[in-house]
C-alpha cells in the first residue's frame, strides 16, 4: 500500500448455500483526485484515481470494474456472485500511481 | 407615440457594451471545454459499442431523481438477463453528459456473476442524463437512461 491508497472494507456473507447468488460489497479509502480540481494557487491538482478493481474466486475473475474520475471518493462497488463451492476471494485495487492494494476473504458454501 | 423621432433607430453600441459582449462571447467559447456534451456522450457510447446504436430496452439505471449533493450519488444498474448462453451480459458501461468527461465506469461480469447488476457511488457536476449500455455475448447492445436533478454539484464542493 502506498500513496493515496487507504484502508479497504469488504462485506460478504461468511456462509452461503450452494447455488445462492450472494452480494459482495467492497470499498477503499482513496481521494479519487479527478485532475480537474484547482488547488488554492489555482493550479490543477494532478489526477490520481483508482482506475481498476478486480475480484477473483480461486484465481478466476468474478467481477471487474474500470473506474473514471466521475466515481466518488472512497470508491464503493457492490456486485453479485453465484456460490458454487467454498474458496478464497481476492480483491484488488490499482491507482494511477501504480499502487496496488489486495485483500483476501474466505467463503464457506454448504 | 411620437417620442421616437426615427422609426428605425440605428443601434450603435458603446465601447463598454462591446467589451461586455466580448467577455460574454469568450465565456461561451470556454464553457464547452469545461464539460462533456450530449454529442461527446454519444461518441463515447459509440466507441464502447463499436459504432452500433444500442436498443432502448432491458437496462435499468436507478438513481434518486432529486439529489441534494452530487458528490456521492448512489447508483444502481441492472440488466434483465438469464446470464446463461447467448443471453449473457459481458460488460455494462455507465455514461454521463455534463461532467468533464463522459465516462463513469465499466463493469465486467463473468459466468460466476449470477446476475448482471452492480451498485456504486458517482459524482455528478450538474443536473443531467445518465446512460447505461449493456454489451451482450451475442454482440448486441441495450441501453437505459435516467434524468436526475442535482441541487449542489460535485465540483462546487471542496474535496
Amino acid at each position: 500500500m502506498a500513496g493515496n491508497m487507504g484502508r479497504a472494507l469488504i462485506s460478504l456473507p461468511a456462509k452461503a448455500k450452494r447455488g445462492d447468488v450472494i452480494e459482495i460489497r467492497a470499498m477503499i479509502a482513496h481521494p479519487m483526485e479527478t485532475g480537474f480540481r484547482p488547488d488554492s494557487q489555482g493550479r490543477l491538482v494532478a489526477r490520481d484515481i483508482v482506475n481498476r478493481f478486480e475480484c477473483l474466486f480461486e484465481g478466476e475473475q468474478v467481477f471487474a470494474c474500470d473506474l473514471f474520475p466521475a466515481m466518488s471518493a472512497n470508491p464503493y462497488l457492490s456486485f453479485t456472485m453465484r456460490a458454487d463451492m467454498s474458496g478464497e476471494l481476492v480483491f484488488r485495487w490499482r491507482d494511477d500511481s501504480g499502487a496496488l492494494s489486495e485483500e483476501k476473504r474466505r467463503i464457506e458454501v454448504e | 407615440m411620437t417620442q421616437n423621432p426615427s422609426p428605425l433607430p440605428s443601434y450603435t453600441p458603446t465601447r463598454r457594451q462591446m467589451i461586455a459582449a466580448g467577455t460574454g462571447f469568450a465565456a461561451l467559447m470556454l464553457a464547452p471545454s469545461a464539460q462533456a456534451t450530449t454529442q461527446e456522450m454519444e461518441k463515447a457510447i459509440l466507441a464502447f459499442t463499436g459504432g452500433v446504436k444500442p436498443r432502448e430496452s432491458r437496462v435499468t439505471v436507478d438513481i434518486p431523481v432529486l439529489l441534494e449533493s452530487g458528490a456521492s450519488v448512489p447508483t444502481k444498474v441492472s440488466v434483465e438477463s438469464a446470464m446463461q448462453g447467448d443471453d449473457f451480459v459481458t460488460s455494462l458501461a455507465l455514461f454521463n453528459e455534463k461532467n468533464p468527461q463522459p465516462n463513469v465506469a465499466v463493469f465486467h461480469f463473468s459466468a460466476r456473476s449470477g446476475q448482471a447488476t452492480a451498485q456504486t457511488r458517482i459524482r455528478l457536476g450538474d443536473s443531467q442524463k445518465i446512460v447505461a449500455v449493456a454489451k451482450m455475448r451475442d454482440g448486441s447492445y441495450y441501453m437505459g437512461a435516467i434524468e436526475v436533478i442535482v441541487t449542489l454539484p460535485a465540483c462546487a464542493e471542496d474535496a
